[in-house]
């Protein structure tokens, strides 16, 4: 009788081992995709307009401004903060975006112009310029993830898309501008 | 339960018989389809087939009026799902676009015109000032200095007070919390316009018109279908939408993404992240009507 016990006991705590190594697993599995909200950027040709409204795209560079490198390879990085002329003065007039601080090479790296730059000095592609604008505006990114900053699109329970940060804030100008409302609503003393 | 005394006198007999042939007679003037919409039940003593038979009724009718396919459905309630709402009024700029968005989606009057969405526009420095909100503004751009703005729709109560009201139960609140019209069985009494402290319900005091090339034509039978003269009608949180998994209009339209939707029953979901993690109020919280609506300042 007792050695029969002692035969199924060792596989019924096999068992119980590996089970508990499973759920355990399938656990941190699950964490897993709970914590990882961040979208995932599609590889598609750039559209300004109605279309980047509604899916996420590349990051909206100006017309035929990418890749940097095309003209920035043959010449010598100047990292002095100076008003811009000829080149990118469009962006020197408008910079707003803690102007008396900053300056290009703080986001762009000074010796490869086709990324970003992050405060530790990693370099960063231009489709996860959410991070770079998170080291500032950490609040915001935190509830851009779970979809509360920001705008989704798609299925409440299901698919979503998402937009990023730059595709609303231009990143050297960041604060929205005032646009023209639709019509109000007609008065009660106006229907005929 | 008053149970009601049984009359059988001739008296009563003669005066029956009068009634149901003048009924009788005034209904001989319509046409077999119409008599069959006319004599439905309410919505929602209805079993599913008669449900899908009358749908499929409607999609031919609203093709011969419109001349477009139409899909109407009567999809019903999702199990596990009560609908919440969520507006950053720090972030509304005040654009009306929902507006628009809900009018085309929904399918309201063009003239006479119905807007489900208000959107309000206070002096900051007053605070939350329904009283002298103003609903016409119309400056050359928004948001102007000093001014917030503020939508209001329906607030999809927990408690709502139009639908106690309503002496025919035309109005009632689905098991996803949202509350509907049977716009078939609204007798246009506006007893629930008078009940709702929101000014969220809207009465087609003339004909709607839409035009055919604007209708939408994916319809739910309780949410965006051609409403007639006569009744009330109200913000379904897009019931034809979101019963399918999208997000409604207004919530998609938004140019600075204020607007949020989600299942309050699924602690996964962004509708509760803002519960959970930022200061909401609901409008009006003292008549204890417990709107499903929330409104908080993300910043």
């Amino acid at each position: 009788m007792h050695k029969n016990y002692e035969y199924i006991k060792r596989p019924v705590v096999l068992m119980a081992f590996s089970l508990f190594l499973y759920i355990g697993c399938r656990q941190k599995e699950a964490d897993n995709t709970k914590l990882i909200q961040v979208p995932e950027v599609k590889e598609a040709s750039i559209s300004i307009g109605e279309a980047q409204e509604n899916a996420i795209e590349l990051p909206p560079f100006s017309d035929g401004i990418f890749p940097c490198s095309d003209c920035h390879t043959d010449l010598t990085p100047n990292p002095v903060k100076r008003e811009l002329v000829d080149m990118h003065d469009d962006i020197s007039a408008m910079f707003d975006h803690d102007k008396e601080n900053r300056w290009c090479t703080d986001c762009h790296d000074l010796s490869n112009r086709d990324f970003l730059k992050l405060a530790s000095g990693k370099l960063l592609d231009f489709k996860e310029s959410y991070k770079l604008c998170g080291q500032c505006h950490g609040e915001k990114l935190r509830d851009w993830k779970v979809g509360v900053h920001g705008k989704r699109t798609g299925n409440w329970n299901g698919k979503k898309e998402y937009l990023l940060c730059v595709h609303c804030h231009n990143p050297h100008s960041p604060k929205f501008q005032q646009i023209a409302p639709e019509p109000p609503p007609i008065r009660q003393e106006d229907i005929n | 339960m008053v149970t009601m005394k049984k009359e059988n006198s001739r008296r009563s007999f003669f005066k029956n018989i009068s009634l149901a042939s003048l009924s009788a007679l005034a209904l001989n003037g319509c046409d077999s389809k119409a008599l069959t919409e006319f004599l439905q039940r309410n919505f929602r003593t209805l079993s599913k087939k008669e449900k899908n038979d009358i749908v499929k009724n409607l999609e031919v009718k609203y093709k011969e009026t419109y001349g477009k396919e139409f899909h109407v459905s009567a999809e019903p309630a999702m199990e596990g799902v009560l609908f919440g709402y969520a507006l950053d009024l720090s972030r509304c700029i005040g654009c009306r676009k929902c507006v628009y968005a809900c009018v085309s989606e929904n399918n309201q009057s063009r003239e006479p015109q119905i807007h489900w969405i208000q959107v309000l526009e206070m002096e900051k420095e007053k605070g939350i000032d329904l009283a002298h909100s103003n609903v016409h503004y119309n400056p050359e751009k928004v948001p102007e200095k000093g001014k917030s703005y503020f939508p209001v729709a329906c607030q999809q109560c927990r408690n709502p007070q139009c639908t106690t009201v309503c002496p025919v139960k035309a109005t009632w609140q689905e098991p996803d919390g949202i509350v509907v019209v049977d716009y078939n069985w609204c007798i246009g009494c506006r007893y629930c316009m008078a009940a709702c402290p929101y000014g969220a319900r809207h009465f087609n005091w003339g004909q709607p018109n839409v035009p055919a090339e604007e209708i939408t034509t994916e319809m739910h039978y309780l949410g965006n279908r051609p409403r007639v003269k006569g009744v009330v009608e109200k913000c379904t949180f897009c019931i034809q939408r979101v019963r399918v998994g999208k997000y409604p209009s207004c919530v998609e339209i938004c140019p600075v993404g204020a607007r949020k939707f989600g299942n309050l029953l699924d602690s996964e979901s962004e509708i509760r992240y803002i519960l959970e993690n930022k200061r909401v109020f609901v409008l009006k919280q003292e008549l204890n009507t417990q709107p499903k609506f929330y409104y908080f300042f993300g910043i």
